[in-house]
């Protein structure tokens, strides 16, 4: 039965399979686990992060292509529910019908981008990403009377939704709508990570895997190259703008630095190649240490910075802001050394 | 024996329309200029955007050069390349800074002098830090587009944070030399001394280029070798040497585009050459990977629309650009020159 919810792909790793299962229970019973607002907070991040690096991997990890355009497809669905919510009043139908038309559009767009540049090599998608996402950033802050502009929009999700329903207490934790709302995200994130397990492990993943490993090869066995890349570009697509709709339900705001920042793809860069490419798990790995250390590792880096104040440019180099710079440079090094990342790593020692 | 059959090749004349095939990229900058004056109708204001398009096509052209002479020469693409232009910038705005005396008084001669200062000390550091990034960064990841997309992008994240630790995290604000501020008004159109001396620097750049790779013999290997690498170094060529000096001619250059930027736009963030790279990556692209004319014209192209764009309709600046990308990759899908590989 486990077996078949995960689509046969097994952890492989007695250490593996022990870090899922923890992360899983503790993304489960989060609400109940741990105390405050903080907590449930970055629980919920880390769910929909992996649900977007999942799906970001099933377009590096498995098709071997690199997209700039990720955050774009994550804001159109996060947009789609601001925009349906704020227009349509609060209730489940806008949310529905912003989160289908966000996956629709980013669909479209991932078709119309995919077929333009995968057509002639692969190197132009990154580039021609690159330049479509940034273009849509500034559309995005420019037509700021339909978006919001660099404030972008607050809008009211259904009550049933927000803490100001309570529901009584169990297991000693008052049980709001924000924990409802919680288990939404997090219900719909398993769903669709066990979609994108299902999808990675049909003939269809196998494929692209092929493809990725010699594109020459398979267009000659009769696959067509294109065509599976542009699949696997919208199907990435859609499942990052279901993410981003998940993430909009979630903050109930959205503005273009929380889902269309050059930042956030880098995030989901390393949060992939940390944790392990061409493997859903990576994705489950990667994101949680990515948002726990983005979430807590700055504060050891400033209490760091303040110890070594007497020393010249440590402090400045230990600085709270910097921690990206660090990350780069772990990112370089993992992508020399282990460019299967922490879960090809455990799976490695299992076999030697 | 029968005789040999007669042959008498004929040449037949190109027509009309294959001439004009040919010719075509280059026709464009000049179309585009004539359509630009008939949607903006009034002389004075054409005028004064033409000049600041062509000085912006200029400073990407300068920036975009490297990147594409890089990627034709061992299929290398550099997405760290805006960390030089980032680089570039910050060095030459400081020498600058620090030789306020020199920029404040309105010398045209110690004007020059700071700013040619300013261009040689950023050049020298972008080119050492692109020598750098080559061993260090890129030098593992032969042959692997996947990696080199994704170390180069972490060395663009880690110079960018290098860059905050050495100039601190805000932005830096810039004045023009004293000579250097100000317009000439020309038949009614105002315009701006500075751009056209990019303009100047950038014709001047370009024509040196061509005739570096035209007349020299090193020109005559980086060509070949962009054509059929493998032949050239059966013949005897390191061409890992010539790869690593035009890389790092690339890299300097990627800094004079900065500093010249940074003087253009009068402020500097450590995330400008990352703004620019889209702009690059676009001239790269339509002027066809590899190709250094293709990157001059496609440069121009962006630049002017760019300019009568945000004047006709401001919003629509940066889309128009992808549109032109869009509306020439269904025309040449290799862009406008693409280079000829023999494989």
């Amino acid at each position: 039965m486990i077996v078949n919810l995960l689509s046969g792909d097994k952890p492989r790793s007695a250490v593996l399979t022990a870090l899922l299962v923890l992360i899983l229970i503790c993304l489960a019973g989060a609400p109940f686990i741990f105390d405050g607002v903080r907590p449930l907070d970055t629980a919920a991040r880390i769910c929909i992060f992996i649900l977007l690096v999942a799906s970001y991997d099933l377009l590096l990890g498995y098709g071997g292509i690199v997209s700039f355009a990720h955050t774009m497809f994550f804001g159109l669905g996060a947009y789609g529910v601001a925009l349906a919510s704020t227009h349509m009043g609060r209730g489940f139908d806008a949310l529905l019908v912003g989160s289908l038309s966000g996956a629709l559009a980013a669909i479209v767009l991932a078709l119309l981008i995919g077929l333009f540049s995968l057509r002639v090599r692969a190197i132009f998608f990154a580039m021609i990403t690159l330049a479509v996402a940034s273009a849509v950033a500034v559309l995005v802050s420019q037509f700021s009377g339909l978006t919001g502009g660099e404030d972008g929009l607050t809008y009211k999700i259904p009550r049933v939704l927000t803490s100001a329903n309570r529901m009584g207490e169990f297991l000693g934790t008052r049980i709001s709508g924000k924990i409802l709302n919680y288990y939404l995200v997090f219900t719909c994130a398993l769903i669709l990570f066990l979609l994108l397990l299902r999808i990675v492990n049909s003939p269809f993943g196998r494929v692209l895997q092929a493809i990725r490993e010699n594109d020459f090869r398979a267009e000659a066995i009769g696959y067509r190259v294109v065509w599976y890349r542009t699949m696997a570009t919208c199907l990435s697509a859609a499942t990052a703008a279901l993410a981003g709709s998940l993430f909009a339900i979630w903050l109930r705001y959205v503005g273009p630095d929380t889902t269309l920042s050059f930042e956030i793809m880098l995030d989901i860069l390393l949060m992939v190649v940390i944790g392990g490419m061409g493997t859903m798990y990576g994705a489950v790995i990667g994101a949680t240490l990515f948002i726990l250390a983005q979430t807590y590792l700055q504060n050891l880096m400033g209490g760091a910075s303040e110890a070594t104040a007497g020393l010249p440019l440590i402090p400045d180099l230990l600085d709270p802001d910097r921690w990206l710079m660090w990350l780069g440079i772990l990112f370089i090094l993992s992508v020399y050394f282990f460019p299967t990342g922490i879960v090809g790593r455990l799976r490695e020692g299992r076999s030697a | 024996m029968a005789a040999a059959p007669d042959h008498k090749p004929t040449f037949a004349a190109l027509s009309l329309s294959e001439r004009l095939d040919k010719a075509m990229p280059v026709l464009l900058v000049p179309l585009l200029v004539v359509l630009g004056f008939l949607a903006i109708g009034t002389p004075s204001s054409w005028m004064t955007l033409t000049v600041s398009g062509l000085a912006m096509g200029m400073m990407i052209f300068i920036m975009a050069s490297g990147l594409t002479l890089v990627f034709g020469l061992m299929d290398v693409i550099n997405f760290g390349h805006g960390a030089f232009v980032s680089v570039g910038a910050f060095v030459g705005v400081s020498v600058l800074i620090a030789l306020g005396d020199w920029t404040g008084t309105a010398s045209l001669l110690l004007n020059m002098s700071a700013v040619f200062l300013a261009v040689v000390a950023a050049m020298m550091v972008t080119g050492i830090m692109g020598w750098g990034f080559e061993r260090i960064i890129v030098k593992p990841v032969y042959g692997a587009h996947l990696k080199q997309i994704l170390v180069t992008v972490g060395g663009l994240i880690v110079v960018e944070q290098l860059i905050h630790v050495v100039w601190g995290p805000d932005e830096i604000f810039i004045t023009r030399p004293e000579t250097l501020k100000g317009a000439i008004t020309f038949a009614g159109a105002a315009m701006e001394k500075y751009r056209l001396l990019a303009v100047a620097i950038g014709l001047v750049l370009f024509i040196a280029m061509r005739m570096v790779l035209r007349r020299t013999k090193i020109g005559l290997i980086v060509r070949a070798g962009v054509e059929n690498g493998p032949m050239v170094e059966a013949l005897g060529y390191r061409l890992r040497m010539v790869f690593i000096g035009v890389f790092v001619a690339g890299s300097a250059l990627a800094g004079l585009g900065g500093v010249m930027w940074g003087l253009y736009q009068e402020v500097i963030t450590a995330g400008m050459g990352e703004k620019m790279m889209v702009l690059v990556f676009i001239v790269a692209i339509i002027g066809g990977l590899g190709s250094v004319e293709g990157a001059f014209i496609g440069a121009l192209l962006v630049g002017l629309m760019q300019n009568y764009v945000a004047f006709l309709e401001p919003k629509l600046a940066l889309v128009s650009n992808i549109a032109l990308m869009t509306a020439i990759l269904m025309w040449r899908p290799q862009g406008m020159l693409p280079v000829v590989k023999a494989k």
